[in-house]
């Protein structure tokens, strides 16, 4: 960076110039939608969270009163408790089941990229129609479950799945991970076939077990990748809206709204648009923070060797 | 010699009927619920009731259950075009929009650029969930409020991240001699970027292309949202009234037809584009 950097930065500084705002020029349209859709509604969300907004008439301002509300909420927290919940549940079992299968479709073997694309076609359905779906095979009188186990003689008569709390979140979590475990799949996978095939090798010659590779190789070398998956699996989790919706309709006992799924009550049923927006930015103060969180969880993992 | 050579291939024959009893029981797993439902589908009225047990139609194949879903709403026509509409819409608009700010990202220097490229893949953090009731107003006062047009936009929106992303990566894969030996034979700006450079970032397009297509397709909360009169619901909206039913009963061979239109377009561009699909998860793994 002496002469020859000066002198190459003279013709590259004009060009700067003469090119510069026909660059602005191409962004433009993304940059217009970004603003109007995106970072106006934003602060918009803020504006709204600060008035009792109802659906028709003039809004009215009333400083911090909707957050007020929202801590004292007993239906907030519970939503929140709800969301919570299901997040670490699914979660853990959306990993059990996607690790083992990252394992079993990491060797190059016959068959090996038919299994991983059927494992992968239910990711790529909405949510919503294997919500659908799966809520006509967890039907009592024509579904497929019941009437399995019944005539499978598992149980006496036929269970309503859907009718009790803990076997409604069970179907829920299984089909969740029929629908997500071949992403994560995917993510774990790219970070297997990262790992050096040399470093497992010498492990073995080494003289390590199948066992310690994994725990002490493996894993190790796993760290950002699982993070990334962790952190996909989480925020997905936490915006949990159609399953709960479409299977359950938010029962049994209304034990089963999430979070999204409250500020959809509050802002589109009851019309507490301001209050809703205020729960809109806890909300989205979480993902933020679990955003930060991940940024800092990624960099930790790129320290290490 | 002999002993130790069979005692291997018994075990590489025990190793191999392992990997695809598990493979075929996996694959059985997450391939059956398409199966039965789609099978289901094809059963006549008088058996939709039923279990599924056999999924199969048991007196020939009939067409009763998708006749009934017709039923619905402004017809499953008119639904599925709503769909078709929204998100072919969003395809072309997100690859016009994305192609674009990808070119001015990856070859252009302006002010505040990398604040402005931050700006836009940071949308990622908040989700549109937290956002939709201002959207829902702001599309009011456009006067885009209950229309394809005004959901279009928004589902362009929150494609941009991922598809900016990717076409500025497609950009700066295209070696700079191209362009220059294009100016030299007189091609300028849209002319050189439809012309020239568009050719050869045709990959990116077919990944950004996809994502958009079954995003748009599959999204379901927005549409609630957004859309309030019957004609426009698009497919999954539509669906929520015929999971309600009528009179408090449920025609889930209306049900199974509705997730057949719906899984089935789905299931088809991604066996027939998976490495396009592959390519943008890997993108988006590895950033």
């Amino acid at each position: 960076m002496t002469m020859s950097g000066i002198a190459s930065q003279s013709p590259r500084h004009r060009r700067k110039k003469r090119s510069g705002w026909r660059g602005l020029l191409y962004i433009a349209p993304a940059m217009a939608l970004v603003t109007v859709f995106f970072v106006l509604p934003v602060l918009f969300t803020v504006w709204m969270s600060l008035h009792k907004w109802p659906l028709l008439g003039t809004p009215a301002w009333i400083g911090f009163g909707n957050y007020v509300r929202m801590v004292s909420d007993v239906r907030f927290m519970a939503a929140l408790g709800f969301t919570a919940h299901y997040t670490i549940i699914v979660t853990i079992a959306i990993f059990a089941v996607a690790f083992p299968l990252a394992i079993f479709v990491e060797k190059q073997r016959p068959l090996v990229s038919a299994y991983r694309t059927i494992i992968f076609l239910p990711v790529v359905v909405g949510l919503a129609s294997a919500s659908l779906l799966w809520v006509w095979l967890a039907n009592v009188d024509s579904g497929l479950f019941a009437p399995l186990m019944q005539r499978l003689g598992l149980t006496n008569g036929r269970i309503n799945l859907l009718a009790g709390f803990d076997t409604a979140f069970l179907t829920i979590i299984v089909m969740v991970v029929w629908k997500i475990a071949g992403f994560t799949m995917i993510i774990l996978l790219t970070g297997l076939q990262a790992i050096p095939a040399e470093l497992t090798e010498a492990a073995r010659i080494d003289g390590a077990r199948r066992w310690q590779r994994f725990r002490y190789l493996t894993l190790p070398l796993m760290r950002r990748t699982m993070a990334l998956a962790l952190i996909l699996s989480v925020t997905g989790s936490i915006l949990a809206f159609d399953q709960f919706y479409i299977m359950t309709s938010g029962g049994p006992q209304n034990r089963m709204i999430s979070v999204v799924y409250y500020i959809f009550n509050q802002s589109f049923v009851s019309f507490n648009l301001g209050y809703g927006a205020a729960l809109s930015i806890a909300l989205l103060a979480i993902l933020v923070t679990i955003s930060i969180f991940q940024l800092w969880l990624l960099k930790v993992g790129d320290e290490r060797p | 010699m002999r002993t130790r050579r069979e005692i291997r291939a018994r075990k590489a024959l025990r190793d191999r009927i392992a990997y695809h009893g598990i493979g075929i029981g996996t694959a059985f797993f997450f391939l059956a619920p398409f199966v039965i439902g789609l099978l289901a589908s094809f059963r006549p009225n008088s058996e939709s009731g039923l279990p599924p047990l056999p999924p199969w139609p048991m007196s020939g194949i009939s067409f009763d259950a998708y006749r009934i879903l017709d039923g619905f709403g402004s017809g499953v026509w008119q639904h599925t075009l709503n769909s078709l509409v929204v998100s072919f819409g969003t395809v072309a608009l997100t690859v016009a929009v994305s192609v674009l700010a990808g070119y001015g990202f990856s070859r252009y220097r302006f002010p505040f650029k990398n604040a402005l490229f931050v700006l836009i893949i940071a949308t990622l953090m908040i989700p549109f969930q937290s956002i939709l009731t201002p959207l829902f107003i702001i599309l009011a006062r456009l006067g885009l409020n209950n229309s394809l047009f005004g959901l279009m936009l928004v589902y362009v929106t929150l494609q941009l991240p991922f598809s900016v992303f990717m076409m500025r990566n497609a950009f700066d894969a295209v070696p700079k001699e191209i362009e220059e030996a294009a100016r030299i034979d007189g091609a300028r700006d849209l002319k050189l970027l439809v012309r020239v450079l568009l050719p050869l970032v045709m990959p990116g397009v077919a990944t950004v292309s996809i994502f958009a297509f079954l995003n748009a397709w599959n999204e379901f909360f927005a549409a609630l949202v957004l859309l309030s009169s019957n004609d426009n619901y698009t497919l999954p909206v539509l669906m929520t009234a015929v999971r309600a039913g009528r009179l408090g009963a449920i025609n889930w061979g209306a049900v199974q037809a509705g997730v057949a239109v719906m899984v089935v377009p789905c299931l088809i561009v991604f066996l027939l584009l998976q490495r396009y699909y592959m390519r943008g998860l890997m993108a988006g793994a590895v950033k």
